[in-house]
């Protein structure tokens, strides 16, 4: 069977690429998905060291990170959507108003 | 088989979240996502976990990236596709259609091939899951129905407009 290093290699490879996506995007959903891609590296993870383990608990906690990562989403969306209702805009350099 | 499948399905991933970040518009990333989710449903059955998989495509790849699309649709203010561009994406629809038609036909015959023998072995996982998740995860069962619930009360008054504006 396939061993269980392939998976985490790919959890932490497709993590790598959800951080390197957060910073290189400039718009406020793209860096939302890529924090949808390191939830699902975590999840990999997790079911891999499930299945390596022999227990299912790993699969139910993968079960909750869905579940928070879905209310993540919707209340997420609804504040990318009143900031594009006020500024008109969902770029990360329009979002200046903390900014010393 | 299993290895070929996983660096198959791997390599799709990872090309997926890679083409969430080349690409400039963000329905083609959103769609990107969709594929790399797909994927990893596909990886999470390969670990023997065939719900987490079905649920990985219900909620990630239908449910969140759906609700992901609607934003794009309601924040962006770019043109859509070219009318002129509208001939070969009908041609390319018409083929995708045919192409799930035959899909759904096939799953169909295979459902009803299978009916006749029920019984037999029990799905393991999704009553292994449903045991667990009703006995040591009680707790935090009932606190993800409240969050879900805060999640959806909080979505719902800071999008709605106010009654005087």
């Amino acid at each position: 069977m396939i061993p269980v290093s392939y998976f985490i290699g790919l959890s932490i490879l497709l993590f790598i690429l959800g951080v390197i996506a957060f910073f290189i995007k400039r718009d406020l959903i793209t860096m939302f998905m890529a924090v949808e891609v390191m939830l699902n590296a975590a999840n990999l993870a997790f079911i891999a060291l499930a299945k390596a383990a022999g227990s299912p608990a790993g699969q139910v906690i993968v079960f909750f990170v869905i579940t928070v990562a879905a209310a993540e989403a919707a209340v997420g969306l609804a504040i990318i959507l009143l900031v594009f209702r006020q500024k008109k805009s969902i770029k990360a350099e329009d979002m200046r108003l903390m900014k010393g | 088989m299993g290895v070929f499948l996983f660096f198959l399905l791997a390599a799709l991933c990872v090309g997926g979240v890679l083409g969430l970040i080349l690409s400039k518009n963000q329905a083609h990333s959103a769609l990107f996502l969709v594929l790399a989710f797909a994927c990893l449903g596909g990886l999470f059955g390969l670990l023997d976990a065939p719900f987490i998989a079905a649920v990985q495509i219900i909620i990630y790849a239908g449910a969140i990236m759906v609700l992901f699309i609607f934003v794009i649709m309601m924040v962006n203010l770019e043109q859509g596709i070219a009318p002129d561009k509208k001939r070969w994406t009908l041609g390319l629809s018409a083929g995708l259609a045919i192409f799930l038609l035959i899909e759904l036909a096939l799953a169909v015959r295979g459902t009803l091939g299978a009916l006749g023998r029920t019984g037999g072995e029990s799905i393991g996982s999704p009553t292994e899951l449903g045991r667990l998740l009703f006995t040591d995860y009680l707790y935090a069962f009932e606190i993800t129905s409240v969050l879900i619930i805060a999640a959806l009360v909080g979505a719902i008054v800071l999008v709605k407009k106010k009654a005087h504006e």
